[in-house]
């Protein structure tokens, strides 16, 4: 949707509490945390819909923490983080499949690390880990390659929607007064020892904290606004292989590796969507935005993949795809408070940000909070309607009357669901990657061979860059 | 739109799903033979099938001696089968299959449960799309497949791209080709991972006269653009499939990439369900009769063997229709011995039936019932040789072939394929020795 002239000088003249850089999962969160402690919150992203950089590709586990560096920021805000999304969820209606993970040794090396790993766990209060022979493993997994040695069992690892959770947070802070501003992009800024002015390319924004939350951008938006970063962030790819549906009957648990200390390694598990994700790879590049998948690596993964789970070899692939981990040259995640200057850094947030947003926001509240309490939490929250449900442990509009009928016959989305996802208000949708990431449209099998024709033809005055344009146009083009 | 959709009922004699040729042809032949309720589930909002967007001709000429475009012919087809009283449930999407002929649908009003006595699967065929390709690259818009982009084009009369490279040189790359010309779009070039084209030959002739280049032992490499497509990465001597270090890459400025062939079966439905998939081709395990692992599921048309003709479909449907007659009638029960037909050698793409089901006598084609006429197979490259059919170490059945990829090759049903030992039930095995 267009911002009007109008609105334009509003937002102008306004003088917000908070303004949040990046909507990404932390963004989300954290624009939902201060909007619900009575913050007047603007969120600039630069990408033309919320979670269109780092937190497009994740794994989507909502981990226990089991693994966290002990004593870190990054443990204390997933142990925190994992609670109150128990509490939020019913009233969220975030989708939740409880599966429990298996981390698995399949060497005897590999088995000799098990002990410390389980010791971490019960340092990081996960007292339910428990260490597991391979005959109750494979009695659990039967798919599972027969070579396993042992492995430690974590009960509460679960899966999540990676697109819908933040989504609802962000949801949740518009219905409560939060402004978003999408394609906005932060060129420049001024402290003027009260208050901040941000210039973007939709104009001038004032407020008196900045939260930098840009992820992959994340030392360039502290260097362009502090004059120096406290960190470098080190794009790291994740490549991954998603195993079409009826793959995801051969394994129930997530099947995590040993970590080494670079990246949690590749896990094979189901996701929330019903279908099964083999990886991340950990490739680390200069490139902040190259998420380009490469046929050996996707070939490495498919036989790592049928190394663990001889079965899948007969099943068939979905689609591929790269997220990006904003990592930094250090482990811990990079939250830093720079007070003289109202200024927050929230960085280096790798794979578990979206487990730990929740915490995040939490945490970097309370460091807010220690220097100045400007508003107080709203009398009445309104939390948002339940959205549309894309997760299939939830009912799907295709179980529903009234559906229209379906539009995606691989992911079985419906006429109304896309609708619905093009008419939101408070989240408009202006890309094709928008409304997959609202209704799971084109994600499936046939990766549009039925559907882009009739998507084309539904979806042709929302998007900035249609799927096609009418035959006649190009011609008059020409 | 939704008062024209008929809601499928809660019971029926005969439930097809899928209204494409074979379908069609089934539903109408068998309302022909005088069953009463043919119900055939459609999940698009229109029958017909493929043939709906492909603009090009032939069709129509076996089955109802006409040349007709496409659209026509797929017009044509549900015309007459709703003439002759078969219900098309439009928008009707089968989500789940169960033993005892029991369908879960999703339809435009929820859910829904039919229940049939027999079940004919006929859910076609898709082309192999990127990302089981494993194709390196970004994944901006504008890489799709031939039928998405002949549905947009000849359907919504809309175009994705203006010059596009074509992956691969089967009949629908051509037939893409056409689309293209149509819409006024001029495709960069066309890549053939071997030396010649895989449709028929002289095919290529079109592709010169459309100047539009054929780039043979050449392979795609990567797909370069993060939002929209900006060249593609190309391997020009590639050998097969098999990356040659040896090979020249090559940047072809381009503003998409049309994957093209490359068929399989949409067989998820069976593969989620309680029915046999061969798990390397995702064909459905089928018998003589077309009859699935579950004798109330009947399976025909492309997806039993990808790919043939909308009129060998037509017919097989047909055909397919009178086997399933038989069933209802109780006639095929006495086939139930099963053998598997094993191939041995990778060459092998697939062979149809896999499975002969036999009477306790051993006959598995009586001449009262009508079975197909042999075995289809299809080899993966080109190859001289002999095949054969074994049971042990006795040869049933032998042909001298000379093949290449994406044809189809005959072969008959041996007259008798117990071995000494007639009541063991072991399975035959497909041979090939290469000349």
């Amino acid at each position: 949707m267009p911002i009007t002239t109008q609105d334009q000088k509003k937002q102008k003249t306004a003088h917000y509490d908070i303004i949040i850089i990046g909507a990404g999962s932390v963004g989300c969160a954290i624009a939902r945390k201060f909007t619900l402690e009575g913050a007047r919150v603007l969120t600039l992203e630069k990408g033309t819909d919320i979670l269109d950089g780092a937190s497009k590709g994740n794994s989507a586990i909502l981990h226990t923490g089991f693994d966290a560096p002990p004593d870190s920021i990054e443990q204390s805000c997933i142990a925190d983080s994992y609670q109150e999304f128990m509490l939020l969820r019913d009233k969220l209606h975030l989708p939740l499949m409880k599966t429990g993970a298996l981390l698995l040794a399949w060497t005897d090396d590999e088995a000799d690390q098990l002990d410390s790993i389980l010791q971490q766990a019960h340092y990081n209060h996960v007292n339910d880990a428990q260490r597991l022979s391979a005959k109750v493993i494979l009695n659990k997994e039967p798919q599972l390659a027969s070579h396993v040695k042992a492995g430690i069992y974590i009960p509460k690892e679960s899966l999540i929607d990676p697109w819908t959770t933040p989504f609802v947070y962000m949801h949740q802070a518009i219905e409560n007064g939060a402004q978003l501003i999408c394609s906005c992009e932060v060129s420049n800024g001024k402290f003027d020892g009260e208050k901040w002015q941000l210039e973007t390319n939709q104009g001038k924004f004032k407020a008196t904290t900045v939260i930098n939350c840009a992820g992959l951008y994340g030392d360039l938006i502290d260097q362009q606004l502090l004059g120096w970063s406290a960190f470098q962030i080190k794009p790291r790819k994740g490549q991954f292989l998603v195993y079409d549906t009826p793959a995801n009957r051969l394994i129930h648990s997530i099947i995590l590796p040993i970590p080494n200390k670079i990246s949690k390694g590749v896990v094979i598990c189901q996701t929330i969507f019903g279908k099964l994700l083999v990886g991340p790879t950990a490739e680390d590049q200069d490139d902040r935005e190259d998420t380009s998948v490469t046929t050996e690596t996707l070939q490495m993964l498919q036989k790592k993949g049928e190394e663990l789970l001889p079965a899948l070899a007969n099943e068939s692939i979905n689609a591929s795809y790269a997220g990006i981990r904003p990592a930094t040259q250090f482990k811990d995640y990079q939250i830093h408070y720079h007070n003289k200057k109202n200024y927050m850094s929230v960085a280096g947030i790798r794979s578990t940000g979206l487990t730990a947003a929740l915490g995040i926001a939490n945490y970097v509240f309370k460091q807010l909070q220690k220097e100045k309490s400007l508003y107080s939490p709203l009398d009445t929250i309104i939390y948002p309607k339940k959205l549309n449900q894309i997760a299939e442990c939830e009912t799907r509009d295709w179980q529903k009357e009234g559906n229209q009928g379906i539009v995606c016959h691989c992911e079985r989305v419906t006429e109304r669901e896309v609708a619905t996802a093009l008419e939101d208000s408070h989240l408009p949708i202006n890309s094709l990657d928008a409304l997959k990431r609202r209704t799971r449209v084109t994600m499936g099998r046939c990766q549009s061979f039925y559907c882009s024709a009739r998507l084309a033809e539904i979806t042709e005055t929302y998007f900035k860059r249609p799927i096609a344009l009418d035959i006649g146009q190009g011609k008059e083009n020409e | 739109m939704n008062k024209d959709i008929i809601q499928p009922p809660e019971q029926c004699n005969v439930a097809i799903i899928g209204a494409g040729p074979s379908g069609l042809a089934a539903a109408t032949e068998l309302k022909k033979l005088g069953v009463e309720s043919v119900i055939v589930l459609e999940r698009e909002a229109q029958a017909g099938g493929i043939p709906r967007h492909c603009m090009h001709s032939p069709f129509g000429l076996r089955e109802f001696k006409r040349l007709y475009n496409g659209k026509t012919y797929a017009n044509e087809l549900s015309r007459r089968a709703i003439k002759n009283g078969v219900i098309i449930c439009l928008k009707s999407s089968v989500i789940a299959i169960n033993k005892g002929g029991i369908l879960e649908l999703s339809t435009p009003t929820g859910i829904r449960t039919l229940i049939a006595q027999k079940v004919i699967i006929c859910t076609g065929i898709r082309e192999t799309p990127r990302a089981n390709r494993l194709i390196s690259g970004q994944r901006p818009m504008g890489v799709l497949t031939s039928g998405a982009l002949q549905s947009i084009i000849h359907l919504k009369h809309k175009k994705p791209f203006q010059r596009p490279v074509i992956i691969g040189t089967e009949m629908v790359s051509f037939s893409s080709l056409l689309s293209c010309r149509y819409a006024g779009i001029q495709p960069v070039a066309m890549l053939e991972k071997n030396a010649r084209i895989t449709a028929k030959w002289g095919l290529q002739i079109l592709a010169k006269l459309l100047g539009v280049p054929i780039f043979y032992k050449t392979c795609l490499d990567n797909i370069i653009g993060k939002k929209e497509v900006e060249a593609v990465k190309i391997n020009i001597g590639c050998a097969a499939v098999k990356k040659n270090s040896e090979a020249i890459k090559k940047v072809l400025p381009c503003d998409g990439v049309i994957f093209t062939g490359e068929f399989i079966a949409e067989s998820s439905l069976l593969r989620m369900g309680h029915l046999d998939v061969d798990p390397s081709t995702g064909n459905p395990v089928i018998d003589q009769f077309g009859r699935c692992s579950d004798n109330d599921y009947f399976a025909t048309g492309n997806m039993t063997h990808p790919v043939e003709t909308a009129g060998y479909c037509w017919k097989q449907g047909r055909q397919t229709a009178k086997q399933v007659y038989a069933s209802l009638k109780g006639e095929l029960d006495q086939y139930q011995r099963r053998i598997h037909i094993i191939s041995t050698n990778p060459i092998i793409k697939y062979i149809i039936p896999q499975i002969l089901t036999l009477t306790v006598k051993g006959d598995y084609q009586s001449g009262k019932h009508i079975t197909m006429n042999g075995f289809q197979i299809r080899v993966s490259k080109a190859v001289k040789g002999r095949l054969s059919i074994r049971s042990g170490a006795k040869t049933l059945v032998q042909k001298k072939i000379n093949s290449l990829p994406e044809r189809r090759i005959n072969l008959e049903f041996p007259s008798s394929i117990l071995s000494e030992k007639d009541d063991a039930d072991i399975p035959l095995q497909l041979h090939f020795e290469n000349r």
